[in-house]
């Protein structure tokens, strides 16, 4: 909402300067977006007279003229305007000014050997029209030395607030200035209704046949009117919001729109055929609007018809059809109420942006509609000539009135701040609320017509409290006090917060990717197929691009997409990992967490101490990323099943599913080929997925730890080296020989595994170190030699295991 | 010249030719050795007279320690010199680089959050969170969004496939556009008093330099039988001040709207914008920085509690927004690209777990 200091003038009386208004508009709610002080912007900038203009001795196109900027001492100013002439008024800019349509500060110069101190400027020079074909000329009575800003109406300073929804009052100006003077920075000025005597009775009839979507309409006829441009102050005031100006008619409209949020209509009665109807539109009806655009309409849209059809969109904008025009001598001025919901509805579905529309969505004044068509009437006879006929009144006016019960002490228990009732009184009635019988608690208060927004106690708190300023509530500090206080985290929380610094610990960065994805590309990444029905519940109506229109089953997608595009940026070898939502449908409980991350291409870079510190990234780095994650979520990881049947896409023989009981906890593995060429990824790429809420919770008994006991004896480590079948699992090696002495037996490591060269086809040799923890005596030779030999036993049986010789 | 000390002399000038620890062994074997010239001048002992024995023997125990000490000498030099030719052997390249272990970062928005987590917890806040995809009810009908308000609008939501067996805006299934959504769940099943944040992501259609379709907020929510504007702003003016480290932080609470509070305000806190950069604190300028107001009645009353004696306040922020004032990071939309060169520079280590003693 845009205005000028003096149009707010014209509705407040104030000595207030602009500074003042300024902050008082932020402190009560109308905030401040930008303020446009153009008398300071062109302050360097006054009238001068050119005293005399010669030839450039070095330049045909130039001359070099004395100029008297007011004080009689004469500057010389090197000039190329055909225009400029001995005698002439126009406007001087000093050195050091800022031009602002050449975007320069000025500086003495010298053009062509001849010294020039500041320039005589064009209209275009001072960013006031596109005129460059001469400096500009002034009636020669003008007097020289005065700053231009008032001669050009530029000394009006424009304020622009961001006006929040509920303020429908303050789309108008006049609504600024009660808030204002709410606040005492002046007096609201009275406008009172004049008394229009009609002349005739209006021939045009209006027929309300919806009075919800629009309630009340005026319509007047006013005959013999002028119909031209508008006077110069109303231009100006126009311009200087950025409206055009159009013609006198049209620009009373928006006069009365932005002065008295109180929009108006004007159609040309001649072009009007029969009478007006006022009722819901029908698929199908066309209206060429006033914007010079075509709209096909829908049903249930309120139009403004006559008898021949739709002549506007009530409340949004007008026809072309009956638009006046400057050959325009009769006018049918509209004032109606439209509801304000089928507005916003209307407008958003055709995307219509008027200043009727952003004022009758918000809510218009109901019971300023005779008024504003007497002032409408008023000023277009002022300006117009003519005479006016009498108003059609059709429907009445929306229910307004209503009481809320008040008790002023509830300011200070909700806005913790003591106001008195005295000036709670005041400013209520200052805003225009009525409070009958002021001396009874609680109060009994009716807002104003033009306040829809205000429902109960706690608005009138608000109104009271915002108007006092809230800079005057006191803060008092939130502190812990007797809050039952267990640590602020749910276990899943935290559990998010270990695992994130878990994996970034282990080299991965951190990544956070959109929930959603493309979904083409998130078919292949659903962990169990959906049916195309479910998949359409998760799948955006109204997707910003079809990259991200589906919410994403998995994070894996977005992760290698990403990695490729460092790749492709030159920065190979992305490990990203990301902990956020995944969904299988749109229940609460088809949303959860997961940790998710990849690592692309190379494990790491060439180095000097590690031959193999390039080699391409596998399976088991991703399981070790995942155990990790179930590790640091205080899970011992050698715990838990490994199976061979992870989703789709991942590499089938080189991924797995973790385990624990029935539950899935995750995946790992390196990626299908054809899932990665499908996100245009190129490979090698490994990942994990962990579902963190799954993992089992560990059984707390208080902070304390069981007591260590640590052996008094020595460990004892044995090797042994199997041959088995090449697709026997190493973990079915490690749990059988595990199970042979689950107290003697402390841990279990495989140090090396060979297929090859020197093997029989199909076999691979597995060697284990056995760590054996004796508890209480040493071990004898003979006991070693015999669980070593129950090791062999018990893999050989469980495997086929030979023992490598 | 007696025996004695022409041995001595014999000794001390081999062990001084000596120049390895094996050629000094064979010495002290040769002198004190079983069949060395030491010993048996000790052995010939037993046949001397009592006075003889005694000046003799003295004399050949001084001669004895003589010579251990400088076979120990000889030892010590000898060894020492050995060491210092097999470390001149060793020497190593020291200058190579070494890898300390490759560690990755932690994303800026996850850093923030735990900063701002840390400093609510202190206040007696918990944690509580909850789904992205929304019903109506939760993200606008219960906070006071009526139908076709132009508040709705503004919101620019992300819709879903209405709910089968649903009708109207129950059936509606959206992407909450603010974590609002939690409060209403939370008051919905928990009896006041209530202290909770929510941090969380939210979605907005809308893509631009100054907005993602995607992003995070955290609010926060405290209901109680006292609560009012005052604890509002002590909460908000608390938490700004040790989120952004600054002491002396010059605040403004503005009046302004939003369907479920009422007082509503805006939050601007100061800052300089003088030399072309932004500092947070006492400054000519101000910077938006949240939205918040006390709870509205009708959200109260919708979410089952009863204003007449429950009242309290609630506010939300965005974490990109802040994250990029407190940390200097100029563009919104680079925070979910997933450029490992932007996470290497904006990102955190992984051991720097925000918390109140160490600042944040």
């Amino acid at each position: 909402m845009k205005f000028t200091l003096s149009w707010l003038k014209e509705h407040l009386d104030t000595t207030a300067d602009l500074d003042t208004v300024s902050k008082a508009l932020t402190s009560v709610g109308l905030e401040v977006e930008g303020i446009d002080d153009r008398a300071k912007t062109y302050a360097p900038f006054k009238t001068a007279k050119v005293v005399s203009a010669d030839k450039h001795p070095d330049a045909d196109k130039l001359k070099v003229l004395m100029v008297d900027p007011g004080d009689g001492k004469l500057l010389q100013v090197v000039c190329g305007a055909p225009n400029a002439r001995a005698g002439m008024v126009g406007v001087f800019a000093p050195e050091g000014s800022y031009i602002p349509g050449l975007d320069v500060t000025l500086k003495k110069s010298k053009i062509r050997g001849v010294e020039s101190n500041g320039m005589m400027v064009s209209e275009r020079e001072m960013k006031l029209s596109d005129e460059h074909n001469g400096i500009i000329d002034l009636p020669a009575d003008t007097a020289i030395g005065i700053p231009m800003a008032p001669l050009f109406g530029l000394d009006d300073p424009t304020i622009e607030i961001n006006l929040t929804p509920n303020r429908a009052d303050c789309a108008g100006i006049r609504g600024i200035a009660r808030d204002l003077a709410a606040k005492n920075i002046g007096t609201l000025k009275p406008l009172p209704a004049p008394a229009i005597t009609p002349a005739f009775d209006t021939p045009i009839g209006v027929e309300i046949k919806d009075s919800k979507a629009c309630p009340q309409f005026l319509g007047r006829l006013v005959k013999g009117v002028k119909n031209g441009p508008s006077p110069e102050w109303l231009q100006t005031r126009l311009k200087a919001i950025g409206l055009r100006p159009i013609s006198v008619l049209v620009d009373i409209t928006n006069y009365f729109t932005i002065g008295l949020n109180r929009p108006l209509h004007v159609f040309d009665a001649d072009k009007i055929k029969g009478n007006i109807h006022v009722r819901l539109s029908k698929k199908g009806e066309t209206l060429d609007a006033l914007n010079d655009k075509s709209y096909m309409l829908e049903d249930g849209m309120t139009v403004v018809c006559d008898d021949s059809g739709v002549l506007g969109l009530g409340g949004i904008v007008g026809g072309t059809s009956t638009g006046v025009s400057e050959t325009t001598t009769n006018v049918y001025i509209e004032c109606a109420y439209f509801d304000p919901v089928r507005t916003a509805m209307t407008g958003r579905h055709l995307q219509i942006h008027s200043d009727a529309r952003y004022r009758f969505e918000r809510g218009i004044d109901p019971a300023f509609l005779n008024a504003g068509m007497e002032l409408a009437t008023q000023m277009i006879v002022d300006l117009c000539g003519g005479t006016p006929g009498t108003v059609i009144n059709a429907g009445a006016p929306v229910q307004w009135q209503r009481e809320i019960t008040f008790n002023p002490d509830y300011t200070e228990k909700l806005a913790g701040i003591h106001l008195s009732h005295q000036e709670q009184h005041h400013v209520l009635l200052a805003l225009g609320f009525a409070i009958d019988a002021h001396h009874m608690i609680p109060w009994k208060v009716v807002p104003p017509s033009w306040r829809p927004d205000i429902e109960g106690a706690a608005d009138l708190v608000e109104e009271v409290t915002r108007i006092h300023g809230f800079d005057s509530i006191k803060p008092v500090s939130v502190k812990r006090d007797d809050m039952h206080f267990e640590g602020a985290l749910s276990s899943d929380l935290k559990r998010r917060q270990d695992a994130r610094r878990a994996l970034a610990a282990r080299g991965l960065n951190e990544a956070i990717t959109w929930s959603f994805m493309k979904s083409d590309q998130a078919i292949g990444f659903e962990a169990q197929a959906m049916n195309d029905n479910k998949r359409q519940t998760l799948t955006l109506t109204n997707a910003i691009s079809s990259e991200m229109d589906r919410m994403r089953p998995s994070i894996l997608p977005n992760l290698l997409q990403a990695a490729q595009r460092n790749a492709d940026r030159g920065f190979p070898n992305a490990a990203l990992f990301e902990i956020g939502p995944v969904f299988t449908g749109t229940n609460p409980d088809e949303q959860f967490f997961a940790a998710a991350g990849i690592r692309h291409m190379a494990a790491g870079h060439r180095d000097w101490s590690s031959k193999d510190a390039d080699r391409a990234v596998s399976a088991y780095d991703a399981k070790a990323d995942a155990m990790a994650v179930l590790e640091s979520c205080g899970m011992n990881a050698s715990k838990v099943q490994i199976t061979t049947d992870a989703p789709p896409y991942y590499h089938p023989g080189r991924s797995a599913t973790i385990r624990q009981g029935k539950d899935v906890l995750g995946w790992f593995g390196e990626l299908h080929p054809s899932a990665l060429e499908a996100l245009d990824v190129k490979g090698p790429a490994c990942g994990f997925e962990v579902f963190l809420a799954r993992i089992p919770q560990p059984k707390k008994s208080g902070s304390a730890r069981p007591l260590l006991k640590p052996s008094a004896f020595q460990p004892i480590s044995r090797d042994f080296a199997f041959i088995v079948d090449e697709d026997v699992a190493a973990d079915s090696i490690i749990r059988s020989a595990a199970g042979v002495s689950r107290d003697l037996i402390e841990r279990i490591d495989v140090f090396d595994v060979y297929a090859g060269k020197g093997m029989e086809p199909g076999k691979k040799s597995v060697a284990i170190t056995v760590v054996l923890q004796p508890r209480e005596k040493t071990l004898t030779d003979a006991e070693i030699e015999g669980l070593g030999k129950n090791i062999i036993k018990a893999v050989a049986d469980k495997t086929g295991a030979s023992l490598r010789a | 010249m007696s025996a004695v000390n022409s041995l001595q002399s014999e000794l001390e000038s081999k062990i001084s030719a000596a120049n390895d620890l094996d050629a000094l062994e064979k010495i002290r074997v040769e002198a004190l050795g079983k069949k060395g010239a030491i010993t048996a001048l000790m052995s010939g002992l037993g046949g001397m007279q009592p006075e003889e024995r005694k000046s003799f023997g003295a004399e050949i125990n001084r001669l004895k320690d003589n010579v251990t000490r400088l076979l120990e000498d000889k030892f010590t030099t000898l060894k020492t010199g050995a060491i210092a030719a097999r470390l001149q052997k060793e020497k190593l390249d020291m200058t190579l680089p070494v890898s300390t272990g490759q560690k990755g970062k932690i994303h800026p928005i996850s850093q923030t959050v735990d900063e701002m987590i840390a400093i609510f917890a202190d206040m007696g806040f918990t944690v509580a969170e909850g789904p992205d995809i929304e019903d109506d009810f939760h993200n606008f009908t219960a906070l006071n969004f009526p139908p076709e308000h132009p508040a709705r609008a503004m919101h620019d939501t992300f819709y879903l496939p209405d709910a089968e067996g649903e009708e109207g805006l129950a059936a509606k299934r959206l992407l909450r556009t603010h974590t609002s959504t939690v409060q209403v769940r939370t008051m919905k099943k928990q009896k006041p008093p209530i202290r909770i944040i929510i941090p969380g992501r939210t979605y907005r259609s809308d893509y631009d330099m100054t907005h993602t379709p995607m992003f995070h907020q955290l609010e926060g929510l405290v209901i109680d039988k006292n609560t009012h504007m005052g604890h509002l702003k002590g909460c908000l003016i608390d938490f700004c001040k040790a989120f952004f480290g600054v002491d002396e932080l010059p605040t403004r609470f503005r009046p302004s709207f939003f369907p479920f509070t009422e007082p509503s305000a805006e939050m601007d806190i100061g800052c300089d914008r003088s030399g072309g950069g932004l500092k947070i604190g006492a400054g000519s300028g101000w910077l938006e920085i949240l939205g918040c107001g006390m709870v509205h009645p009708n959200v109260l009353r919708n979410c089952g509690i009863d204003p007449e004696e429950y009242q309290g306040f609630a506010f939300g922020m965005g974490i990109e927004r802040v994250a990029m004032l407190k940390y200097g990071i100029p563009d919104l939309r680079t925070f979910f690209e997933g450029d490992t060169r932007w996470l290497d520079h904006y990102g955190f280590d992984p051991l720097n777990r925000p918390n109140l003693a160490t600042g944040l």
